[in-house]
């Protein structure tokens, strides 16, 4: 399979990659790794007139701590999150997220960010950062602004993204309290996509949840955030009942449908079950320490 | 376009369309048919290669990507001395039945071995998740990456045959 022709620009600096993007932005993709984009190509379900190939821009690979921020670089790889010893210490389901996506050869290429900004509603990052209130980074040839995760998605393929600008990186807040979190993915077998996926995570003061956050994968148009779940358990003790209530909660705000991988109503009982271990296991974590 | 990447130690070049896939410049403008087309939607994993060492699926790689690194496909896994330890040990341990997903495998396992040279079962299993064999030939692939890893830690690589010939046969 071949995709539609395209002109192909690769450019050196992040400059030359706005002035381009402020040129043809309409008519143009982005591609880092280009592992969701090049089966699109192919399929042509995009037919873009130019490519634009960030993957050789230099610093953007970096995975480091700013200003009690976990900071994750556009050319960050699943692989390079997999393997990092700062997010293991300060954002363990990263890790854990980044284990379950895809298979290691895609993962060797694809990166967190460009997966993102593809946002495919069974993309497995998009839980992730709307659990941890993540911010992105976005650069046009204009000036920078910054999009909180919850304002990102818009609907199946679509994000708050300008054709002008391009997400330099992602800002995770970690290190404030005792904090923990979890990704739970059910998958048919290795490389497809979730049935159902969820990422939960929490912050406690003293017994009492501070804040939580929750995103659902492969549930509704986009990833989603379990906002009122979240605000059910600001302030409570993580009882038990506590915990089982929030995850039905979460469970009434996914919208699955019917497919190949299961009904809807199983869906939803998956939220509910998933919900319900992630928040117990992240109430473990931030017990112990273990982000 | 013009562009030029290291395959399997040599400098090639060619002049492709920004659309051509990487496993198309290998096996169309090279010439070099080991990497296998399966799926086609980065599913299957027969087309993995290495790129700078690690192994990608060389069908969701426009070549252009692909210019200024260093590939290994499977028709440079073997030196003028013989077969690599890889080889030897899916050879000898039946690693193999129609083989259309062996390269892809072979090269998998030989990636995995320069970063772990003694990997666990488990560990082996996890780095061949992204490569399907329709034979299901799993049980052999993984016993045959485990004897090449073996193969690689004693000093010289001798195929059992070579060896038992030359000790006077079995």
């Amino acid at each position: 399979m071949y995709p539609t022709a395209f002109d192909y620009r690769a450019p050196a600096s992040l400059d030359e990659t706005l002035s381009v993007l402020k040129e043809r932005g309409d008519e143009a993709k982005v591609m880092a790794g280009g592992q969701s984009l090049i089966p699109l190509l192919k399929l042509r379900f995009a037919r873009p007139e130019l490519v634009v190939d960030i993957g050789r821009l230099p610093h953007l690979n970096a995975i480091g701590r700013d200003d009690g921020h976990l900071v994750i670089g556009a050319l960050a790889r699943h692989v390079d999150i997999e393997n990092s010893p700062e997010v293991a210490a300060s954002a363990l389901m990263l890790a854990e997220a980044a284990h379950w996506i895809a298979d290691p050869l895609v993962r060797n290429r694809g990166t967190l960010v460009g997966s993102v900004c593809h946002a495919d509603p069974a993309g497995d990052w998009g839980s992730v950062i709307l659990a941890m209130h993540a911010d992105l980074v976005a650069r046009s040839a204009s000036g920078e602004r910054v999009i909180h995760a919850a304002d990102f998605f818009k609907g199946p393929f679509e994000t708050a993204l300008k054709p002008d600008e391009v997400v330099t990186g992602v800002r995770i807040p970690v290190g404030k309290g005792r904090g923990g979190g979890a990704y739970l993915k059910l998958e048919r077998k290795v490389g497809d996509f979730a049935t159902v996926a969820v990422a939960v995570h929490l912050h406690l003061d003293g017994n009492k949840v501070e804040a939580a956050g929750i995103g659902l994968t492969a549930v509704g148009p986009n990833n989603i955030k379990a906002t009122e779940a979240e605000h059910f358990l600001r302030g409570k003790e993580p009882t038990d009942e506590v915990i089982a209530e929030a995850a039905r909660i979460a469970s009434d705000a996914a919208e699955p449908k019917d497919d190949i991988r299961g009904s809807a109503a199983y869906k939803k009982d998956v939220v509910r079950v998933f919900v319900q271990r992630g928040l117990k296991a992240a109430v473990a974590r931030a017990k112990e320490g273990r982000s | 376009m013009k562009v030029s990447m290291t395959v399997n130690g040599s400098e090639r070049s060619g002049d492709v369309e920004p659309r051509v896939l990487l496993v198309d410049f290998l096996r169309t403008n090279l010439r070099l048919t080991g990497t296998h087309i399966g799926c086609d939607t980065s599913s299957c994993g027969a087309c993995t290669v290495l790129i700078d060492g690690e192994p990608v699926k060389s069908c969701t790689q426009l070549a252009v990507q692909a210019d200024g690194r260093a590939i290994t496909t499977v028709e440079g896994l073997a030196t003028a001395a013989g077969l690599s330890p890889m080889q030897i040990g899916f050879h000898e341990e039946h690693g193999l039945q129609c083989g259309f997903c062996t390269p892809g495998m072979m090269l998998v396992g030989t990636a995995l071995l320069e970063h772990n040279p003694n990997p666990t079962e488990e560990e082996i299993r996890w780095a061949i998740s992204g490569n399907i064999c329709r034979c299901t030939g799993y049980m052999n692939i993984v016993k045959a990456i485990k004897h090449a890893a073996a193969l690689r830690e004693s000093s010289e690589v001798v195929p059992r045959e070579t060896a038992a010939a030359a000790t006077g046969g079995e």
